[in-house]
Formats: C-alpha cells, structure tokens, sequence
C-alpha cells in the first residue's frame, strides 16, 4: 500500500457524499449554527411577545432593571418560566422522540409509544377522580409517577420471553398498555364532571405555569435523561443496523435498549408531567432531522436538540398571538405549525424509512 | 462497429418474428432518462442476457420490457401489439418477471408462495384447479425445492430462497421469463444450479428466458445471445462467441482482458488482466 | 386432498370440474367458525340477559319470530338492533383493519392512519358544539368529516402513486392536526355539551333502533363482499410491487379500490355508533395469531372483530349495571389486555 494511495483514500471519503439534504459534515455544522440561531431568536421573541403588547424597551427593563409594575411581573413571573419551560420541554419531547424511533427501528413511534402519555395522563385522573387533587403542582409528581410505572409495565410486558424486548414487541406492548389505560380513564373521567373539566384542560397541554416550580421540578430528570440520551447515540447507530450487527459491532444490545427506556421514561414523564401531553413534536422533529442529515444519530440527536425546543417555542407563541386577547393552548398549536411542514417534507423528498 | 443483427447467426432461433421487443423507447425514472430511443428485439426462444457495468440501464431495459416502466417515448411490443394497451393480466399470462426484490409475507410456507404465482391464471371462483396444483408441483420439482415445501420462507437461506422466488415465477407457465439478477445472491453452486435450469428451460419447454446477469462468464457459458450495454444504449448484440472480444469487454466494462476458449463450454473466457502495476502482459 | 405439501391441513373443494375451486386451509376456516360461533353465543347472553331476564329458549323464539307481547318487544326492539350491531360493526372494522394492516404492511396499521377518524370526530363536533343536530345530523356531519379527511390525506400522499409510507406521514400529520382541532372545540364548549361530545367520541352503541340497523345492514351487504372479492389481490400486492404488476395485478387501482372500501367500512361504522377504536387495530392480528397463516386475511378479522365487539358491548351494558358504559372504552380497554395477554402468551411459549 503507497503513500501516495492512503491519501487518495482519505481525500475521497472526506469529499464523499453522505446522505440527507445536508451531505457533508461542513454544511451539517453551518445549518446546526444556523437552526441555534433560529433558537435564541424564537427564545428572545417569546420574552418579547405575548397576549399583551409590551413594548421592547418594557422588556428589557424587565429583565434588567426590574421594579414591581405589572409588566414586569408578567414578563419575569409568566413569560419567562414559560419560555424556560418551553425550551426544557421541547428539547426533552424531541429527544424522547429521536431516541424512540431509534431504538424501535419504527417511524411511527413517538415517545407515547411507551405508554407515558396514557400513564400520566391515568394517574393525572386518579389523583383528580379519586383523591381530588387540584392544583398542578400536585399533578406533577402524579403524572410522573404515573409514565415511569407504566413504561416499567410496558417494558415488562414487552421484554418477556426469549429474545427480549424487540422493537416490535416493545411497540405492541407499548400501544396494549396505552389502550387500557386510556379506556379506563375515559371511562373515569366521563362517570364525573369535574374530572371531566379538568382533564379536557389537562390534555391541551400547556406551557403556561406559574413561577418556575414545575420547571425545577422536574429539570434534573430532563438533565439526566438527556445526558444518558447522548451516551446511546453512538450504540443506536449500530442497533439501527440490526440486532445481529449491532452485537458484532460491539454494541451490548441489553444495555442501549435499558438506556434508552430509562432516557426516553425521564425525558416524555418529565416534558408530560411539566406540560401535559404535547404530541407531534417528538414524532416530528427527529423525522425533520433525518431528512436533513441522514441516518447517523448523533447529528440526528444535535438537530432534534435545537428543532425541538424551536418547534414548541414557536407554537407557543403563535398561540398567545392568534387568539387576543385569550390564549391558544401550545399543545393545540403545535400540530398545526408542524404538520404542514411534515406533510410539505414527505411530498418532496424520496420518503425514506429509518 | 459491432454486428447488431441477431439472427443471423444463431442456429437455435426458429424463423419467427421476436415476440417481445422495444421500438424507439426512451426510458429512464422520475424525470432521470436512461435510454434515449432504444430499438431491441429479444430473439424467440432464445436465451438471452443483458450485460454491461453498474448503471448501464440493463435493469431499466429490463423492467421496460416487463412492463414496470411506460415509454414516455416509442412503445413496447409484445406479440405485435403495445405492451401497454393489453389487459395487464394477459400480459402476466405471456410474460413472467423475477423482480430484483421482492417481500415473502410474514409467516409463508414455500407452497403458499409459490402457488401465489398461479394468480394469472385464476378468476374469482376458480381458485384452485387441476392445472394449478401440477403447476406447482412442476416448479418446485424443476427448482429443486419440493422436499423444502411446508417450510417457511423465512427461515431458508438466501440460496433456498432465490429458488423458490424462481419457482413462484415458474409456476406461471409463460413463455417468456424475464428475470432481473437472479444470482446475485447465491454462491456458485446455486448460481450455477439456476443458470443450467434457465438453460434447461430455454432448450426442452423452449421458453425465452431474458436475464440481467452481471457476470460476464456466466453470459457467455449459458447465454444463446448477449445484450451488452453502455450508457443506456446498446452496444453490441450477438451469440457470445460471434461477439465476446477484448475491444467489447473494453468498451462496454472499461476492463482490459483477453478471451480464451472455456475449456469445459467452449465458449468464449474472459480473463481480466487488471489494472495496476501487477497487471500481466498479454 | 392435496398432493403438495403445504405444512398444514390443506382441502381442495371443486365443483363442476374446476370452474368452482378452492384451496381450504383446515385451521383458518376451523378458526373462523369457531370465532364466529363463539359471537354467537356472545350475541344470544346478551339477548337473553339484562333488567328483564328472558330464558334462551325465548330468545331463540323470538329471533324466529314465534315470540309475543313483551318478550317480543324486548328482544326484538330493544336488545336485537344493539346487539346485531355489534356483530356486524365488529366484523366491518376487523374488515378494515385487515385491508389498511395488509396495505401498509405494518401490524400498527388502521384507518386511523389515514385520518379517518380524528376527521369525523371533527365532523360531529362541528354538529354537537357549533351546529347542533339529532342522530342523523351527527352521523351526516361524522361521515363527511371522516371521507374529506381521508380523500385530503389520499391527494396530499399521491404523487405518482401512493407510497405506503408517504401515506401514513401524512395521515398522522392530518390526524395531529384535526386532534388538535377536535381538543380545542372540546375546551370551548359547555361542559354538559362537551362530555355528550366525549360520550360519541368513545363510540357507543346506546340506544340503537332497528331503523338504524337497517341503514347500517343495507351498506355492509354491499361493502363486505366487496372487500372479500378483493381479498386475493390484497394477497398480491403483499407480495411487493413488482412482484404483484409481474403477475397481473393493476397495482395503485387495486390499492385505491381497497383504500375506499376500507374507508367505506369505517365510515359506515363512525357514522352509526362512533369512532369504536381498537377493533380494527387488534382483530386482524389476534385472528392472525389463532390461524398462524401468513400474512392479514380477511375473514378471520372479520369473525375476530364481531365476537371482541359483541363481547365488548356485552360488558359494556353489564359489568357496571345500572350503569352503561359506551362500548368503544370497553374495546380499547379489553383489547388492550388481550394484546399484553398474548404477548406474554407467546413469550412464555417460547
């Protein structure tokens, strides 16, 4: 082999072209910065926007020179938790999502698939139903609680047996769990009215919280869940190649599958816990992702990072804007600000599955 | 420039006009054009095969024929009418193709399958007759695979499998079969098991077999005419010892070789002289 | 008898030479009729239980039309509309989810993939929260909202043919989107309203007549042999595009005929009794599961889906009397047990 060959060689596999819109490592990095950009924007204007009209200068003072007077108070007690926790949120739904779709090798799941909207959302109605639980700090801990033992459920069910928790496996255990849990939470929340009201404004999911208690509540979850997630991004590229290689590629599958349910548990409990079902986003997003830079999870992981809390920020501002002097709730919006841009995606490319 | 009248030189084509043939066709996918204005007749109960490098549209060609893909330009023929004016079950009847990929569903036996290909021959009440049933029987004796028939597809090796896909498309009982890479994933046993039973096919029951195969030896050993593309047109056509020359392998595969006599087949031997320093001279 | 192989019991019946024939796989039509006899049975309890206890024997009377006074009344007004229903509303959603499962070839697929039914949820909101109707205008308003919806997913998807899984992004990309819609109308309107809203969102089979099982018996007549007739090119194309066009099938025709007689199936059951979920998700594959045959086949789902949905709405009238549940909970509840039953079924058997 000359020196002269090994160069060439390296040459080539720099030019090569990679997969996704974005094909190579340089163009990759310059629209991650760009998609960051996008993020501080959307951040600043959720500060800046809202039901009411503040102007700019209101704000800043807000934020820097702060004196009790209305404004103020609703841009430090209400605009900035709320952008805080979109951004949390975002990022947690998107991350839960991205690693989902990894690990069951299915472009249909969400993070739902583990039953952790159905399993908040039934504690959420027993906590309300049974014990009359009303405020939402309250819910928080019942909803999370109520998504770690039903993805505990779920990945039991799905992992019995020879062969272990196999995507499909995991998925039907997953839609099983959810289906019962959410009969018997219509079935609970129809028998009384109070429930009934609650839960219809519990499954709009909302960003709108008071002060940043539920934020902080649940933020070391959403940080672990996220540190774990970025250690399963090297192995679920491996298990996206089949069980078989993955192992042959050194992968030890039992973990990344254990590592995976535990961060994708954290992250979707935490972000459903804090916001109450927000769907679409952690489908979305990864989809959007891949597209844009191909199969290798972690630029899927870094992209989702920053379209995701992007996504929910967006729709939340939409939805103190649409509707003044009222709010439209950003589990509402969120489909519709992100649909159209899936459906526009599916139409032009090749679809591609995982 | 290469002979393209093929048949002159082939003992084995009876004088009828070839069933199966494109006139001027412009062929290509999604707004990609691969073929600009091919003419190609496939020869009557011959054994053809279609060669050239990756992406010379021998696949496209193929599909056309099978009618997977419409001419935006010209039309294809099949005894003397326009492909795409019969009724797409008569064509199946007449034309059977081995597609490059296809999905066993979850949880088929080698039976079932292969009696799947028995589709264009049945109507709504009439699934099941007589001459079904000894159809497939026949495939799967003439594969090989009759002892592998309660098993299910997935769980045979890529070897036992190609033969039943091959089965299934046998089981149609058409005249002419089209098969796109039927080997590409046997070992040699297998392939050479599949290209004799082409052979075998082509020479008692005098089906016309078209393959796309991408070894050239191959080609040579079993094929009674070759198609050799480049660049979506067709470079040469011919029985393979009339037109097997190191300036075609040239041309159509970039790849420098000589030809000698296959000491078993006497056909023509394509051996490669490489490309580096290593390369022998001739 | 058959002189090929097939690994498992295999008839050949023929009549009149060959002009009539058929392959029987043994275990698939023993299947079938045991699902379909077990229904059944299911269907005849029902009948016969309740508020006013009726014997068997009377039931069967009835059914035949020898019964008087009030027996009659009760079996035949009250109880047989809403429980023939269930029969033939489970079997028409086992149809559909076969048809959407085999042409997606995902054992997750249903009609809700295409939108369906957030779109006729979306329909009868819109009458329930805004317009305001009886049953008919709830149906009328459930059944355009579900085939827009549908024919909305199928343009937005089509682009040279529809891709099956172009068709799913864009079928969940619609149903986030009118779920969305169907929230906030929900949020918006007056609790009392918006619970009756919930109530036919769960599906339910509450106070059928025989009107109704008339409209919905007339439809089905059409729309079942249709889809049977269908069953074998759905076989086909299960087989690959390719493969099926080699053989003679006109691919994106036979996937769109078999998209709207899926679609017709759902509608017919949405408009008449709600959106019942889950049936059409879970019957194709636990029939697949008892037949052990490849692929989705037709008829078992059907015999599966009308016992679930029979059984369904058997628990739904009984198990929390005086109080009726709407069965479309009963469904998803119960078949999501069935489903982790048998996962751990299969696990253990392994």
């Amino acid at each position: 082999m000359s020196a002269v060959s090994a160069t060439s060689r390296d040459l080539a596999r720099q030019d090569a072209k990679r997969p996704g819109v974005a094909n190579s490592n340089a163009a990759r990095l310059f629209w991650l910065l760009v998609g960051v950009a996008v993020l501080l924007a959307v951040l600043l204007a959720s500060i800046a926007i809202g039901s009411k009209d503040i102007p700019i200068g209101t704000v800043i003072d807000a934020l820097f020179a702060y004196d009790d007077s209305d404004d103020h108070a609703i841009v430090q007690a209400l605009r900035l938790p709320r952008t805080a926790l979109g951004v949390t949120v975002g990022m947690a739904l998107g991350m839960a999502g991205a690693l989902i779709q990894a690990l069951t090798r299915n472009p249909l799941a969400d993070p739902g698939i583990l039953g952790v909207n159905a399993g908040a959302a039934f504690f959420v109605v027993l906590a309300v139903g049974l014990f009359g639980i009303t405020s939402v700090g309250g819910y928080v801990w019942f909803a999370f609680l109520g998504a770690i033992v039903t993805t505990l459920v779920v990945y039991g069910i799905g992992s019995a047996g020879r062969g272990g928790a196999t995507p499909v496996r995991l998925t039907l255990a997953g839609v099983a769990t959810a289906a019962v849990l959410t009969g018997i939470s219509s079935a609970i929340s129809l028998l009384d009215p109070e429930t009934f009201d609650r839960m219809r404004h519990w499954r709009a999911g909302s960003l709108v919280t008071p002060g940043f208690e539920a934020l902080f509540a649940v933020l070391p979850f959403v940080a672990v869940g996220l540190a774990i997630a970025l250690l399963m991004a090297r192995p679920l590229n491996a298990v996206a190649l089949g069980d078989d290689l993955a192992s042959a590629l050194g992968a030890d599958i039992l973990r990344t599958r254990i590592g995976v349910v535990v961060a994708t548990t954290l992250l979707a409990g935490a972000a459903t816990a804090a916001a109450g079902p927000i769907g679409f986003v952690g489908l979305m997003v990864p989809h959007v992702s891949r597209w844009i830079v191909g199969p290798d999870q972690r630029w899927i992981f870094a992209y989702t990072a920053v379209l995701a809390p992007t996504l929910l920020l967006a729709s939340d501002i939409v939805g103190r804007v649409v509707m003044r002097p009222g709010e439209l709730q950003v589990g509402i919006v969120t489909a519709f600000v992100g649909a159209p841009v899936l459906i526009l995606l599916a139409r032009r490319r090749k679809v591609s599955g995982l | 420039m290469m002979d393209s009248k093929m048949n002159r030189h082939d003992p084995e084509l009876g004088a009828a006009a070839p069933r199966l043939r494109a006139e001027g066709a412009t062929i290509g996918y999604d707004q990609r054009v691969i073929s600009t204005r091919l003419s190609v007749a496939i020869p009557d109960r011959s054994f053809t095969v279609i060669v050239g490098a990756n992406a010379c549209g021998k696949s496209t060609l193929l599909r056309a024929l099978s009618r997977l893909i419409k001419p935006s330009e010209g039309r294809v023929v099949l005894d003397g009418q326009a492909i795409s004016s019969l009724p797409a079950k008569e064509v199946a009847r007449r034309l059977g193709l081995l597609p490059q990929t296809s999905i066993a569903p979850d949880g088929i036996t080698v039976a079932d399958l292969i009696a799947r290909g028995r589709y264009p021959h049945q109507k709504l009440l009439r699934q099941w007759s007589r001459e079904d049933e000894a159809a497939v029987i026949a495939a799967m004796e003439a594969t090989k695979v009759t002892e592998l028939s309660h098993r299910l597809v997935d769980e045979l090796s890529g070897g036992q499998r190609q033969r039943v896909w091959v089965a299934m498309v046998l089981a149609q009982e058409t005249p002419l079969l089209l098969l796109d890479e039927p080997t590409t994933f046997l070992d040699i046993t297998h392939q050479i098991e599949l290209l004799e039973l082409m052979r075998d096919l082509n020479r008692r029951n005098g089906q016309t077999i078209v393959a796309v195969l991408h070894d050239l030896n191959h080609a040579c050993r079993y094929a009674s005419h070759i198609i050799a593309m480049r660049d979506g047109a067709i470079v040469a056509e011919g029985a393979p010892r009339d037109i097997v020359t190191a300036e075609l392998v040239e041309a159509v595969f970039g790849l420098p070789c000589i030809i000698i006599d296959d000491p078993v087949a006497h056909t023509p031997l394509v051996i490669p002289k490489g490309f580096g320093a290593q390369a022998a001279a001739p | 008898m058959s002189a090929i192989d097939f690994g498992r019991p295999v008839r050949a019946v023929r009549l009149f030479g060959d002009a009539v024939s058929h392959r029987l796989d043994v275990r698939t039509v023993a299947v079938c009729l045991a699902l379909a006899a077990l229904a059944l049975v299911v269907a005849l309890v029902t009948l016969a239980s309740g508020d006013f206890q009726v014997a068997l024997a009377d039931v069967a009377g009835a059914l035949l039309g020898q019964a008087e006074g009030r027996i009659r009344m009760v079996v035949l007004e009250w109880r047989l509309p809403r429980t023939a229903l269930a029969v033939l509303l489970g079997a028409a959603l086992g149809l559909a989810g076969a048809i959407f499962q085999s042409l997606t070839r995902n054992p997750l697929g249903s009609p809700d993939i295409i939108g369906f039914d957030a779109g006729a949820y979306t329909g009868a909101l819109v009458i329930i929260t805004l317009v305001g109707g009886g049953y008919f205008a709830v149906a009328g308003g459930a059944l355009l909202g579900g085939l827009l919806t549908a024919a909305l997913v199928y343009v937005l998807a089509y682009r040279r043919g529809v891709q099956g899984f172009r068709l799913i992004i864009v079928g969940i990309g619609v149903s986030a989107m009118l779920t969305s819609l169907n929230t906030w109308m929900l949020l918006r309107a007056k609790l009392e309203v918006a619970m009756a809203a919930a109530i036919w969102g769960a599906g339910s089979l509450n106070g059928m007549t025989l009107e109704r099982l008339g409209y919905a018996g007339l439809i089905l007549a059409v729309l079942v042999p249709l889809a049977l007739a269908m069953s074998r090119p759905m076989a086909q194309l299960e087989l690959g595009d390719d493969a099926a066009r080699a053989m003679g099938v006109n691919a994106e025709r036979s996937r769109l005929a078999l998209l709207v007689v899926g679609v017709a199936l759902t509608a017919t059951v949405t408009a008449t009794a709600g959106p019942i979920g889950f049936v059409a998700l879970a019957a194709p594959q636990l029939a697949r599961r008892l037949t052990g045959s490849a692929g989705v086949a037709m008829l078992p789902a059907a015999a599966m889906g009308a016992l679930l949905l029979v059984s369904a709405d058997y628990l739904a009238q009984r198990a929390f009397a005086p109080t009726q549940l709407p069965v479309g909970i009963v469904t998803v509840s119960l078949g999501g047990v069935y489903f982790a039953w048998l996962l751990l079924h299969e696990a253990r058997r392994q």
